[in-house]
């Protein structure tokens, strides 16, 4: 918000420059480029994003704005959890961008109920060649009643463990792949005075990764399909009911470092005890490697000793294992407010500037995996070719690849269940009284 | 407020300046207090998510408010920091107030120090306290403070005294401010009758600084009661109301429910509740203490 009044001072005082020159001499060379400037400060294409891979971002959009002197775009970059709310009030307020980033789904849904979202279908229809690359998993998230509004421009988020390779080997204990073996690797771990498990339970949103991915394995991705089509009494699913049980029996037996409740996940404090070795464990979202451990620890990641897994199995568990849960990816939404001129603009970079092949190329060394399928070379080539192959196979062989709960549902629900799960994870409710909150919060 | 600016109009009009003067006061205070008021009201009549238009759905607002809505443990929590912020503030200042009315010169360093919190802002303190308190990286997790490591803002049966303690921290340098000025105001003389009197220290403070401050103790107390149903800013960069609900006061009930829940009318229906209690705090503070009635403290004046 600080540039807005910066920029329109720029644009005032461009038109002053321009109106005084014209004055004493019109038609000079002067006015002329006088005259593009102030045109060009006043239809600058806006984009938010979400802080991440904003370097990338950053870098096709000078490109871009190299090529097209009539069509500058403009990035703005915010943090992740204040992001939401200052897009919708901007957005309400007719003050929103001509582009910005969401996580599709739900949230996605709200925006092109509400006729805040221009339609990319047609710009799809005109680059079959783009559309048929891209996961079809993933292009689903960007679709609302079978018209594409979202478009993704960034790595596919699956959630996985990562884990500290010194502290197992030092510990003598194998990394867990089943749940059984989990619980095991957990008193194991305690024995030995290390967390097990590293969690920014303050966010409460990294909560939702273990419900998520235990309400699968346990009961397969139909419990939740249920959940979001509204259905009654979907909240009271055994399934769900058996994943916080299992959540509270983790954390009797210790599971999560101490103080896991006040643990802040948008600081890095749940991946710095990773690698500081206070914590065995973590389970995070994909995005975690470049935005915090390699930003966080270089060293460590450059010796190799972070290593990462996928969620364990659970015995009698009818969901596939190879199922994932976490954020599809981000997706930018054209503005329906926008101008024409704006909206035209930003399209065209949507679909030639976004996921050309530099930018994959500088997407993929940032640690992150495109959801394209044909990517495999830049991917070898890339600095991180093996945790970037782990991601890109995990995502490629997901049956169903469940986009995170808080995205999914409305944005009642989905608060409602951030406070109730937190409840769960600190034993101040039980799982039935969990399923009776959210059965109440769905209906009202 | 309402009760109060009537019966102090009547000698203004005789006396003061034109009433004409008020106007400027009475715009601003119109666009940015009335009229917002008034659409909170109209919103919670309605159903909205922000975007979009509002659609009207009468009194199902009010209905979830008093039913299935979490309103009454909101409200106990705002009661409870409401007294607990005020019993613990308020004896600290009044000491330290008075302490540093002395004029000695050490006396004037300490208050430097004292009121160093003041300069910061509630979103600067809230994230250093955050990570000073943090578990793995925060103060006390240095060697040797391990006993003072007790997961202070992680804990649902604790964090309430320590967002009661850092909201002490952050308002007792202003409250003391107030009553360092309350105390310097009472007359020399006073304090040299009661010494010929023989009254000791304690004496001295209970019968006349404590009477004398009696004004300065309702306004201190008025801005702590009403200043605590807009804590807001604080609680919601440590905690966001959490963990579960355990600081989840109504004002920070009011903006999940709006801003991060997306059910503007329920958070307005919220805001009005909020309007309501804080005029009535006021009202009654000032009503109950006598405090509109402004009279003199001294006799003989």
């Amino acid at each position: 918000m600080a540039k807005k009044p910066l920029r329109r001072l720029g644009a005032i005082v461009a038109a002053g420059a321009l109106l005084v020159t014209a004055g004493c001499s019109g038609g000079t060379d002067d006015t002329g480029d006088g005259a593009a400037t102030a045109a060009g400060a006043g239809d600058v294409t806006t984009v938010w994003v979400t802080a991440g891979t904003d370097d990338v971002l950053q870098a096709s959009i000078d490109r871009w704005n190299a090529d097209h002197a009539e069509g500058q775009i403009e990035l703005q970059v915010f943090e992740n959890d204040p992001y939401k709310s200052k897009l919708r009030t901007a957005v309400s307020a007719g003050e929103g961008p001509s582009v910005f980033s969401g996580w599709g789904g739900g949230g996605l849904k709200t925006y092109v109920d509400a006729g805040e979202v221009a339609s990319l279908q047609d710009a799809y229809d005109a680059e079959p060649a783009l559309r048929d690359r891209i996961f079809p998993s993933v292009l689903k998230g960007g679709t609302v009643d079978g018209t594409i509004y979202g478009t993704p421009y960034n790595g596919v988020q699956p959630v996985v463990i990562y884990y500290n390779k010194d502290v197992f080997e030092q510990a003598g204990v194998e990394v867990p792949t089943t749940w059984d073996e989990t619980m095991a690797a957990v008193e194991e771990l305690n024995a030995q005075g290390i967390a097990p498990f590293s969690v920014g339970g303050a966010s409460r949103w990294p909560y939702l990764m273990w419900i998520a991915y235990l309400t699968d394995r346990i009961g397969g991705p139909e419990v939740f399909d249920a959940v979001v089509a509204g259905e009654p009494d979907a909240w009271k699913d055994p399934a769900i009911i058996q994943a916080n049980t299992m959540i509270q029996e983790l954390v009797e037996a210790d599971g999560f470092v101490d103080g896991y409740s006040s643990i802040d996940a948008n600081q890095g404090a749940a991946e710095a005890l990773v690698y500081s070795g206070k914590a065995a464990m973590e389970l995070m979202g994909a995005w975690a490697y470049s935005g915090t451990f390699l930003s966080g620890a270089p060293e460590f990641l450059e010796q190799g000793k972070l290593g990462w897994t996928t969620f364990p199995t659970v015995a009698g568990g009818t969901g596939d294992p190879a199922n994932v849960t976490g954020n599809l990816s981000s997706y930018f939404q054209v503005s329906a407010g926008a101008s024409d001129a704006a909206k035209a603009n930003a399209t065209d970079w949507l679909m030639h500037g976004v996921f050309d092949d530099t930018y994959i190329a500088e997407l993929v060394d940032t640690g992150a995996v495109p959801p394209i399928s044909g990517v495999e070379d830049a991917i070898a080539a890339s600095s991180a070719p093996e945790w970037n192959a782990f991601i890109y196979e995990t995502a490629e062989a997901a049956g169903n690849f469940q986009l995170s709960w808080d995205q999914a549902l409305d944005a009642a629900q989905a608060e409602a269940l951030l406070t109730n799960l937190e409840q769960v994870f600190l034993l101040q409710i039980t799982p039935q009284e969990f399923s009776e909150n959210m059965d109440a919060a769905a209906q009202g | 407020m309402t009760a109060h600016s009537e019966r102090g109009a009547g000698p203004v009009r005789r006396s003061g300046p034109s009433v004409l003067l008020t106007l400027p006061a009475l715009v601003f205070f119109a666009t940015f207090a009335i009229v917002p008021l008034g659409a909170a009201v109209w919103l919670s009549f309605t159903e909205w998510s922000g975007l979009g238009d509002p659609t009207w759905v009468g009194l199902d607002n009010w209905r979830a408010l008093l039913t299935t809505h979490d309103t009454g443990h909101a409200l106990w929590l705002t009661v409870q920091l409401m007294v607990l912020t005020w019993a613990v503030q308020t004896p600290v200042s009044i000491l330290l107030g008075v302490f540093l009315a002395g004029r000695q010169r050490y006396r004037e360093i300490l208050a430097v120090v004292y009121f160093v919190p003041l300069l910061l802002s509630s979103a600067a303190i809230a994230i250093a306290f955050r990570n000073l308190l943090d578990p793995n990286f925060g103060l006390f997790a240095g060697p040797g403070l391990a006993w003072l490591n007790q997961n202070w803002l992680g804990d649902p049966d604790r964090v309430f005294v320590t967002v009661a303690f850092i909201i002490a921290w952050q308002f007792i340098p202003f409250h003391t401010l107030l009553y360092q000025g309350g105390a310097r105001q009472v007359p020399q003389s006073l304090y040299e009758a009661a010494a010929i009197d023989g009254a000791g220290r304690v004496r001295q403070f209970l019968a006349i600084t404590l009477p004398q401050l009696r004004y300065t103790i309702v306004t201190s107390s008025t801005l702590m009661l009403v200043g605590a149903l807009t804590y807001f800013d604080l609680i919601y960069i440590l905690t966001q109301g959490g963990p579960g609900n355990a600081t989840r006061i109504l004002p920070l009930d009011m903006y999940l429910t709006g801003f991060t829940g997306n059910q503007m009318g329920l958070a307005s229906a919220i805001a009005v509740v909020l309007v309501v209690l804080g005029m009535v705090l006021s009202l009654t503070i000032s009503t109950a203490s006598g405090f509109s009635r402004m009279e003199s403290q001294l006799d003989g004046e």
